[in-house]
């Protein structure tokens, strides 16, 4: 019998696996289509972008299960230990009938090629498992993770609406019933296997003790971008501290007018709070990668990896963010702007770690927004994402031009790392909240920012962008001046 | 025998003209369908990564393998000096090598394989190779190879009446352009091959292709055997498009190698960045037009330049083009008009077919000289489009020559105008954008009409083969490919409804060169129009067959043996099918037959320019309506009403099916969907999270889709059905023009918007800006 701490152990449908000796870099899709005979799942882009390959992970939540879509092309698979993991094999019922998800789809004729079909499977059977009824809006977010090329969508979006409210009465099904306490360990998983480690830590503390011990390991959280480092430039990761089991890391908490996010809070278990919180910025997190990609992928994660295109630093950095690193030599805090020191550096020393985010609340009068611009509305990387955050002496409804107390505005995609608008800020800072402030303040982005061209947008293009975003953002400081974006939920709905 | 009465039973089930679900629905549910990636490994199978060139035009100085090839795991690995035939996998015109020798002409061009234990194995081993380049120079975009007269092919003139004079006398004349971005296939699944090799030079391969039978010839031409020692079977494909028809014979020749090699089973399957670096795409294109017209906005004449990026080699690129001109007058007549064609040879990937193939370029450019007409006159495009439709008896003469005998239009844009209520809500709009100073309303119909038959006269064949069995039980077999389009459901509809059986007896089988000989692609729309009636033609065989038994097995007239659901009538007795059949074969009948169709009347005289390329034509239209945001230049397409021709439909839930994904397909194409060459010919867009396709959040909010009603195809196709696969694609250039129609509010009335395709965000905002400076907003 394999020691304890270096089996991987979690229920495939119902049955129990207890993995040994596996290469610590094999993704949840390799596992399944190569060592367990499942291919139902399948390979469209190995980037977590297609969702060709999304199946359901299942965790216990108190006393509940939570079930989740996630993309498993880039999620790997001892990251699956203490969970059960369903694929479209799983789901047809003992005597061989389709889930109602299934025939759903069957009867709107919800699939032509197929290839994309067990992932939509999936992504349905999520929705199903873990919401009351669900408005067009919510169906089509929960389905954009999936690309389809056939269809266009429509019957698989009726199929989603006719099992709103038919899965309730889908009797209980055998995988629905897994016997959680045997997936139990006494220690800690702590898996090597050839040359390569995979620590999974529960505490800080052990966490503290393994970076002390491996400095140069690679911190996974959820994967969204380590995943490709291993399926796309085929890296080897010899040691991997994976920070998911640890529960301190990944609150998300309010209090003293402080909204506090934990490192590893996923971006959907974090959305709640933040949406009371900064509405703003929850409408942005909707925005981001897709409900498999929000599942698993942590704001910390977004911070820590440093990207120069990373959606939540430049809102975090307008709302004058705390960020908290942690190490044997105990915690230290720095504004999160002072985190990104080039392209490709960023603060953080070896055995360091992103402990959690402290996100002021925004002073009286204070109004904020963030807009993300891409070439394709959902699931994709910004072109340019604005962040606005202005202080003002009074309501801008208020009958006088109020006057601006200050002002922080960063973006993303207009620089090697997320960058504040220096020269905007001060000329708005001290003038009238109006028209000719934010005329002679846009121009000065030409002066804040030399974007580059690449493949998502021209450097013309950024500008541009950067400039009318500033005027959006006053635009819709004036309730009831016209509608200065389009809303997605109001035209779905319609 | 029970004396049975004539009661009227109930039809059959699956027949013709229903919404019979796609055979593998239950399937593909349930991860059961099996593509070549889930075929099961068999006993010492290898796996094959291969290795392409990052230059875009260079002499290959050095490519030392060594380390490749000593590399654990590996067992060989394959180069150009492998190839016992021809180096060669071209589908018209030699020029697209297996693997390069001595020179690559594209970033992605094959230079060898590493076939190995695994696929991580083969990959890591690849990073061992030693390539030495010396640069060439790289012609990557249309501009510089016109500015070089660089051609993969000759240009080509298609001139009726002239085009000059007409310009002259016209009242007035516009002069524009038009970049049209071309459209990577993206289908989910990638390109992939399995083959196996078998007893004496045979090899077996399982191809993802449109084309098996062009696979298995030019597999057999680069292994230097027969055709006859190739088999190859395709079940299903996750998705086609066009992109796997000629492109997936590089990948089954370099499995076959493989496995001639190894004498194992050999796989390819290739990732995603790697199908869209070495595979061709739709054919971007750089237009001109010179159009003059009356004050009444109809076209007295016109000339057109049309020039597209072609890639390294000629491809199909010889027929796209000739279909890219022959659709440039789209639904409406051009008396006088000259259309040049440039076929550039770029040092790019070789672009291929793409649902529509070439059509849909044209189109885009006559569709934007009406725009652009309409602008000028500052009248409603619509009405202009309108002016500007061929006639039904008169101005029914296409440029290539051919008279126009089906046209549906005039009804056609009749119901669609209403059922679209499209002057109450182009008066809504307008009111919208009076007061709307950020958000802005377009809207814009556009039709289709779309010639169906390959244009290649010899390609309009087809074969199928149906077997009875003694018990009843019936195997299909055709030469189409099931690439989700619901051919194979249609087709065995076909077959149910003329042996009058229901559907749940007929065994649809994976398509085999070993059954069905010399097919052509499943392409050009034609899958059901060729396949169909092969297989109609085999079940009226064994029909007639079983008939001639019947009649004198029971001497009765044979004028008096028909078929009845699952039964046959035979004089005054009525027994069940299956006993005829058991009968039939006891009685030493063959129940096997092969069936044969070519399409009649098509005839085209390549020289002169002049005849009939198509049996008939496709016809439809959609109504478009964008919400565009000035400020950033995004968008979303708020509501579609299309109609659409599909004849009789032959399963109007498979067609709408088609309707539906050709709209988003190319509403994908011209708005979010950019492929990005850099100025050394790397694609930089090659994987989802670079080339955005539509996801299901940019199907429009609302969504009418009808099939015109009571519209056999007039011509004798299948049970008077027509083709449906790709003409609704060009539906989507509605959403294009009204987005046009958006920016253009932004004007003064006379002002023409610069909008080019796709229609990103940035090319909208970019288009608002020139729009509000020329206005000095």
């Amino acid at each position: 019998m394999a020691v304890d701490s270096q089996t991987i152990r979690f229920f495939l449908g119902e049955e129990l696996q207890e993995v040994h000796d596996l290469d610590t870099n094999t993704t949840v899709l390799n596992y399944l289509r190569l060592l367990a005979g499942r291919r139902g799942a399948k390979e469209g882009c190995a980037e977590g972008d297609c969702g060709a390959c999304t199946v359901v992970v299942g965790r216990p939540v108190s006393d509940q299960v939570e079930y989740r879509a996630v993309n498993a092309c880039i999620q790997l698979l001892p990251t699956l230990d203490g969970c059960q993991l369903l694929t479209v094999e799983d789901i047809r019922s003992s005597t061989g009938e389709l889930h109602p998800v299934q025939q759903a789809l069957l009867n709107r004729n919800g699939t032509q090629c197929g290839f994309c079909t067990p992932g939509i499977v999936m992504s349905l059977l999520a929705l199903s498992q873990q919401m009351g009824p669900s408005s067009a809006y919510e169906r089509r977010l929960a389905l954009v993770g999936n690309l389809c090329r056939c269809t266009g969508y429509g019957p698989i979006l009726d199929a989603a609406e006719d099992i709103v409210d038919k899965v309730e009465d889908t009797p209980k099904q055998s995988w629905q019933t897994p016997a959680w306490n045997r997936l139990k360990h006494t220690t800690p998983l702590s898996l090597k296997v050839a040359e390569k480690q995979f620590f999974a830590p529960q505490s800080v503390q052990e966490l503290i003790q393994l970076l002390d011990e491996f400095p140069g390991s690679t911190l996974l959280a959820g994967g969204t971008d380590i995943g490709l480092w291993v399926t796309k430039q085929q890296q080897e990761l010899d040691t991997i501290i994976y920070l998911g089991n640890i529960a301190e890391l990944q609150e998300t908490t309010f209090g003293q007018e402080v909204l506090t996010i934990g490192a590893t809070a996923t971006y959907q278990s974090a959305l709640p709070l933040i949406t009371e919180h900064l509405p703003a910025l929850g409408v942005l997190i909707e925005r981001i990668g897709s409900v498999q990609i929000r599942n698993v992928g942590t704001i910390g994660g977004n911070i820590a990896n440093g990207s120069p295109i990373g959606d939540m630093p430049p809102p975090l950095i307008a709302l004058n963010a705390t960020l908290y690193l942690q190490s044997s030599s105990g915690q230290r805090s720095m504004p999160l702007e002072d985190f990104f020191i080039e392209y490709g550096k960023q603060a953080r020393r070896p055995g360091e770690f992103v402990e959690k985010i402290g996100i002021p609340s925004p002073p009286k009068h204070s109004l904020f927004n963030v807009y993300k611009v891409s070439k394709r509305f959902d699931q994709d990387i910004s072109a340019v994402c604005g962040a606005f955050h202005v202080q003002l002496d009074a309501r801008p409804d208020e009958g006088r031009e109020p006057l601006i107390v200050s002002a922080r505005i960063c973006f993303g995609g207009m620089a090697g790392t997320p960058a504040r608008a220096r020269y905007v800020e001060q000329s708005l800072q001290g003038n009238r909240w109006n028209e000719v402030t934010i005329k002679k303040a846009q121009v000065l982005m030409d002066q804040d920012y030399a974007p580059i061209t690449d493949m998502r947008a021209s450097a013309t293009y950024r500008l541009q962008v950067a400039k009318n975003l500033l005027r959006r953002f006053y635009l819709e400081s004036y309730v009831g001046r016209g509608t200065a974006r389009i809303d997605r939920q109001q035209v779905v709905s319609r | 025998m029970t004396a049975l009465t004539f009661e009227k039973s109930s039809p059959i089930q699956g027949g013709v003209h229903m919404p019979q679900p796609h055979d593998s629905a239950a399937k593909q549910l349930s991860g059961q369908a099996v593509y070549i990636c889930d075929m099961p490994d068999v006993t010492g199978q290898v796996h094959i990564h291969v290795a392409y060139s990052t230059q875009a035009h260079a002499r290959v100085l050095k490519m030392d393998l060594s380390e490749v090839g000593t590399y654990p795991g590996v067992i060989t690995v394959l180069t150009a000096d492998d190839i016992p035939g021809e180096n060669d996998v071209s589908p018209v015109i030699p020029g697209d090598p297996v693997f390069a020798k001595g020179l690559v002409e594209y970033a992605g061009q094959s230079l060898f394989a590493v076939v190995a234990e695994s696929l991580v194995v083969a990959r890591l081993a690849a990073k061992r190779a030693v390539i030495e380049y010396d640069p060439l120079e790289a012609l990557i975009d249309v501009e510089t190879a016109l500015a070089r007269d660089h051609y993969v092919l000759p240009s080509k003139t298609l001139r009726k009446g002239s085009a000059a004079q007409a310009l002259e006398s016209a009242p007035h004349r516009l002069q524009g352009s038009l970049v049209i971005g071309g459209q990577d296939h993206f289908y989910l699944e990638g390109q992939a091959a399995f083959a196996k090799p078998g007893e004496d030079q045979d090899v077996t391969i399982y191809s993802s292709t449109q084309h098996p039978s062009e696979v298995q010839h030019c597999c057999a031409r680069v292994l230097g055997i027969p055709d006859h020692c190739v088999t190859v079977e395709v079940r299903r494909l996750g998705g086609g498009f066009g992109g796997k028809e000629s492109q997936p014979a590089l990948f089954a020749a370099i499995a076959a190698l493989a496995a001639k090699k190894t004498g194992r089973a050999a796989k390819v399957v290739l990732d995603r960045d790697a199908d869209m670096i070495m595979t061709g795409k739709r054919h971007d294109f750089r237009t001109h037009y010179d159009v003059g017209f009356d004050s009444k906005g109809v076209i007295q004449g016109i000339e057109m330049t049309l020039a597209s990026r072609c890639g390294m080699s000629a491809d199909l690129s010889g027929a796209i083009n000739d279909r890219t001109v022959f659709h440039a007058d789209n639904a409406y007549f051009l008396e006088h008009v000259t259309i040049h064609s440039h076929r550039c040879k770029t040092h790019t990937v070789s672009n291929t077919a793409f649902r529509g193939f070439g059509g849909p370029q044209g189109m885009m450019v006559i569709e934007r000289v009406l725009e652009d007409i309409a602008c000028y006159l500052g009248e409603d495009p619509l009405s202009i489009r309108r002016r500007n439709l061929y006639g039904q008896k008169d101005r029914n003469i296409t440029p290539y020559g051919m008279a126009i005998e089906d046209n549906i239009l005039d009804t056609l844009l009749d119901q669609l105008e209403q059922n679209a209520d499209y002057q109450k809500r182009r008066k809504q709009v307008q009111a919208f954008n009076q007061e709307s100073h950020v958000l802005k309303k377009g809207l814009a119909l556009t039709p289709v009409k779309f010639g169906i038959s390959f244009t290649t006269k010899h390609l309009n064949q087809a074969g199928a083969l149906i077997h009875i069995y003694s018990d009843g039980s019936i195997m299909l077999n055709h030469g189409g490919i099931e690439m989700g389009q619901g051919l194979y459901i249609k087709v065995a509809q076909v077959v149910a409804e003329t042996l009058q059986v229901d559907i749940d007896r007929i065994k649809i089988t994976a398509a085999s060169t070993a059954k069905v000989p010399n097919t052509s692609a499943t392409a050009a729309s034609s899958g059901s129009d060729l396949n169909g009636k092969a297989a109609e033609v085999a079940a009226q065989k064994l029909k007639k067959r079983l008939q001639a038994f019947a009649a004198e097995h029971y001497d009765v007239a044979i004028e008096t043996v028909c078929f009845t659901p699952n039964q046959v009538c035979i004089g005054s007795r009525v027994i069940p099918f299956d006993d005829l059949v058991k009968q039939a074969y006891l009685s030493r009948v063959s129940l096997s037959a092969t069936g044969f169709y070519r399409t009649p009347e098509i005839n085209f005289d390549a020289d002169t320019q002049q005849g009939r390329p198509f049996y008939y034509f496709a016809y439809g239209a959609a109504v478009s309506e964008v919400l565009v945001d000035t400020l950033t230049g995004e968008y979303q397409v708020s509501r579609v009403d299309i109609l659409h021709d599909c004849g009789e439909s032959l399963n109007p839930a498979m067609d709408k099916g088609q309707i539906e994904g050709g709209f988003i397909q190319g509403m994908g194409w011209l708005t979010t969907e950019e492929l990005v060459f850099d100025s050394s010919g790397q694609l930089k867009t090659h994987a989802p999270s670079t080339y955005k396709i539509p996801t299901c959040a940019d199907r429009p909010a609302v969504m009418n889709i009808n099939i015109v009603d009571n519209n056999p195809n007039r011509v004798e196709t299948v049970y008077r059905s027509k083709a449906v696969g790709e003409p609704p694609l060009m539906l989507a250039i509605s959403v294009f023009h009204a987005l046009s129609d958006a920016v253009a509010s932004l004007g003064d009335d006379r002002q023409r918007p610069t909008l080019n395709a796709p229609a990103t965000p940035e090319a909208v905002l970019m288009a608002c800006e020139a729009m509000r400076r020329e206005v000095g907003g």
